[in-house]
């Protein structure tokens, strides 16, 4: 299964439509499970970082037999220093972002305690590519 | 616990999904930091929250939250009470502080997250 979302930076309002959409599908897919709870954890934050921090973003999921495999992709001022990024506490989220209840540095972190594989990168000045995996079965 | 029964101890107003007011609750959290509420483990929790806005309704959907009371008055939006409709998460108002919410519950027998 493939799907595909579309994110806009700046637009709070929309935050969380791909995770939703991606819950609701999961459900009727395996039911009730941690592995549910887990990923839309992690591709909610990541949202919540492509309308905090980018222009525009796509959010790329395919769903097999095995794994789900989550590409969120933006355009945007990218990531200076990776690892940096991911220290707890660190975030160079604007006012805005605080007011809505995130900013405070712990996204990044969440994602990557929220998935079996986990890649960042990032060029400044062009955007972010986040690769999130979660297998279905564990051995 | 029964939400109904959150709903007499905080002396709240519940705005939306009074059809899921027989549900049992065992657990809260306390937060305006909604990264904080994500990183939870728990099922089934209730949220006591002083940030009213969409993104603790989409929180709530993905750490399937059950029930968010808003403390210190805050006022819950008609965009906020749609998302909660669509997924079955009961909105309640309360006039008290986040600490004297809590307190209540505390008192009522809702057990900590940790």
């Amino acid at each position: 299964m493939y799907f595909e979302f579309d994110i806009e930076g700046g637009d709070f309002s929309k935050a969380g439509l791909a995770s939703s959409q991606l819950k609701k599908i999961l459900k009727q897919l395996i039911g009730d499970h941690k592995i549910v709870k887990r990923t839309v954890v992690a591709l909610y934050e990541a949202e919540v970082n492509v309308v905090a921090h980018a222009y525009s973003g796509k959010v790329i999921i395919n769903i097999d037999t095995e794994k789900i495999t989550i590409n969120v992709i933006d355009k945007g001022p990218g990531i200076h220093d990776i690892n940096l990024a991911m220290q707890e506490g660190y975030s160079t989220a604007s006012e805005k972002v605080r007011e809505m209840g995130f900013g405070a540095g712990m996204g990044l972190s969440n994602i990557k305690n929220n998935s079996d594989e986990f890649s960042l990168t990032s060029e400044v000045g062009v955007g972010t590519k986040l690769v999130i995996i979660a297998y279905l079965k564990k051995e | 616990m029964k939400i109904k029964d959150i709903v007499r101890v905080i002396e709240g107003k519940v705005i939306c999904g009074h059809d899921l007011l027989e549900s049992e609750i065992h657990k809260g959290f306390a937060s305006d930091l909604m990264s904080d509420v994500l990183t939870l483990d728990t099922d089934g929790l209730i949220l006591i929250t002083g940030l009213a806005n969409t993104q603790t309704i989409r929180t709530a959907e993905m750490s399937d939250i059950s029930c968010i009371v808003y403390a210190r008055d805050k006022k819950i939006s008609e965009d906020m009470i749609n998302l909660a409709i669509e997924s079955k998460i009961v909105l309640i108002e309360c006039s008290s502080s986040v600490f004297k919410t809590s307190g209540l519950l505390y008192n009522a027998g809702i057990k900590p997250v940790f």
